[in-house]
């Protein structure tokens, strides 16, 4: 079976950002899972073991002191040499802002084909097989990289649920460096400190999210209650956003996160296409809404014509009922 | 500066979009094409700087016919000419091959700094910045929610799922920018006038030096679905009681 490689991010101070997982599983689906990653020298050994624990059967050391100081420059580098000294059918990365970067260069570098935005891999002898969904999930679109080039595949976040069991990977340390002048520098790096216990909206199982409707920045603090009722991640609409309720960085839609949770909940949320095509493959959708026109009730499994400002507490309530 | 800023013709976000399931192609007849908004956000990011300072701006797309549209409107916002890559062989372009055409156009045309919206809204991808950049050799800084300009190099700060980089790129570069950018302006009567006496070119893959029968796809679609619509469940008017029935339809689906 040829080599698949998972590209693996970490963060400024060295740790493995939580796609990892993900990435290798993904991998292993179109042969073996070798973990990829970029780290100071040293550093190896310790994420060996972290890998190898999310089933990596061979992790790539690619070593460099310009990890934190060149952006993403040092990563196309070593998935490159990598790709040299491998020939992978495949090169797996996050559809992350970083793995979208290194992916698209990494691909014209390589002289291959490039899949994204991918929600499912699997892999016909040699050939990738990647399933998109295009337009909010209303398309799903299959595609391929014919041709001898590794296919490069960045994954949606959050998308692939499966997991595989824990490996002792072998372990290939290389030296790799970049000229600084062709690349964009990083002059400071600051993780947003997590504010919140809640889960983070990519990915997340569950979704409780707010619209015009709630009607201010500080009544939308019912959208939350309810999340953390449900232990939900929180979202809104466009018009929640422009209108200053919460940040874009909520925003569900074609201009925002695209969500596919078990349980989607509207709030106040009227279901303009706009809406829709960010949570419409959501598995069960509920709705509140005042307008019993409103779009959102034609894709609603349960809907309610009501005021969310009764209809939410009234829930709310009988949720700590039933855990009681 | 030299300011060559992306924009492309997209379907409308606010209404039904549809890929062709033969083809696997947008299906352009079934929806209003507009600029996306992301790029009219790239434009103004070029316009503030131009309004300001000594700096030539292009606007540049690659499409069909249509796409003078597209064009129009950026030279009405204060564009100072506008290039269109259109040539039939162009049809159903992957992101490889329109990163090379757009670049081989760029290049062309000659830059300090390439100006592009992060994710086209249709597409989503969010790559062919990045793979423009590969192309030209130069530095790329992409997903910027800001970017200041000195005379040789663009600094910004990169919001990420993680936080904020703040970065910097000698120029020339290219980077992408995202809705914390800025706020376009609307284009005036004055400018929508002007729009209509500033230089339009189009350019051909020929004009770029490049072959339509030399590139073989990188990409291959190999089936497109549609998905069945959603039908609408239970609905029920609120006479009191509805948060209660609410957690009773959680609570048998097993969603509680």
């Amino acid at each position: 079976m040829s080599h698949a490689l998972a590209f693996i991010e970490t963060s400024a101070s060295g740790e493995v950002r939580n796609t990892a997982a993900m990435l290798i599983a993904a991998a292993s689906q179109l042969g073996t899972p070798v973990a990829v990653v970029v780290a100071a020298p040293g550093n190896g050994e310790a994420l060996t073991a972290q890998l190898g624990a999310l089933g990596a059967a061979q992790v790539y050391v690619a070593e460099t002191d310009q990890a934190g100081g060149l952006l993403v420059a040092p990563q196309v580098a070593a998935l490159e040499a990598a790709s040299a000294a491998l020939h992978p059918s495949a090169i797996v990365l996050a559809h992350s802002i970083d793995g979208r970067e290194i992916a698209g260069r990494l691909a014209v570098r390589l002289h291959t084909g490039l899949l994204v935005d991918v929600v499912e891999v699997r892999a016909d002898g040699d050939v990738v097989i990647a399933t998109h969904s295009v337009f909010g999930g209303a398309f799903t679109v299959e595609a391929i990289v014919p041709g001898s080039g590794p296919a490069i595949v960045t994954v949606r976040q959050g998308a692939i649920e499966t997991r595989i069991d824990a490996a002792t990977p072998t372990l290939t340390t290389e030296p790799v460096t970049v000229d600084p002048t062709s690349a964009a520098a990083i002059d400071a790096f600051h993780d947003a400190a997590v504010a919140t216990d809640r889960p983070e909206l990519r990915g997340a199982t569950r979704v409780v999210s707010g619209g015009r409707g709630l009607g201010s920045q500080a009544n939308f603090a019912l959208v939350e209650q309810l999340a953390d009722a449900l232990g939900a991640a929180v979202g809104a609409s466009r018009a929640a956003v422009d209108a200053g309720y919460v940040p874009q960085t909520s925003q569900v839609g074609q201009t925002g996160i695209t969500v596919s949770p078990q349980l989607y909940v509207a709030l106040g949320i009227s279901g303009a296409i706009q809406h829709r095509a960010g949570m419409q493959t959501a598995k069960t959708i509920v709705a509140i809404n005042k307008d019993a026109e409103a779009p959102i009730f034609d894709i609603a499994d349960f809907g309610i014509v009501g005021d969310v400002f009764t209809v939410v507490p009234q829930l709310i309530e009988a949720l700590g009922k039933r855990a009681d | 500066m030299k300011i060559i800023v992306l924009v492309k013709q997209v379907p409308d976000t606010w209404g039904e979009r549809t890929l062709n399931t033969v083809t696997g192609q947008l299906d352009r007849a079934a929806s209003d094409a507009v600029i996306d908004e992301i790029d009219e956000r790239a434009l103004e990011v070029a316009l503030q700087y131009k309004d300001a300072n000594d700096a030539e701006v292009i606007a540049l797309s690659m499409g069909p016919s249509s796409v003078t549209e597209v064009l129009r409107k950026s030279l009405a916002m204060g564009a100072d000419s506008a290039l269109h890559v259109k040539d039939d062989a162009l049809s159903g372009s992957d992101l490889s091959r329109t990163a090379a055409v757009l670049a081989a156009a760029i290049t062309k045309s000659g830059f300090d700094l390439v100006i592009a919206g992060n994710e086209a809204t249709d597409g989503r991808g969010g790559v062919i910045p990045a793979m423009i950049a590969e192309h030209l050799g130069v530095p790329s800084m992409t997903y910027l929610d800001s970017a200041e300009f000195a005379a040789d190099r663009i600094s910004g700060v990169r919001g990420d799922e993680h936080g904020t980089v703040a970065v910097h790129a000698m120029l020339p570069a290219v980077i992408s920018v995202t809705e914390a950018s800025a706020e376009p302006r609307f284009p005036n009567f004055k400018g929508i006038m002007k729009a209509k006496k500033k230089p339009l070119d189009v350019w051909t893959l020929a004009d770029l030096g490049l072959d339509g029968s030399g590139f073989a796809p990188s990409t291959e679609v190999t089936s497109t679905t549609e998905r069945p619509a959603r039908t609408a469940g239970t609905k029920i008017v609120d006479t009191g009681n509805a948060g209660n029935e609410l957690a009773e339809f959680l609570a048998a689906g097993r969603l509680i």
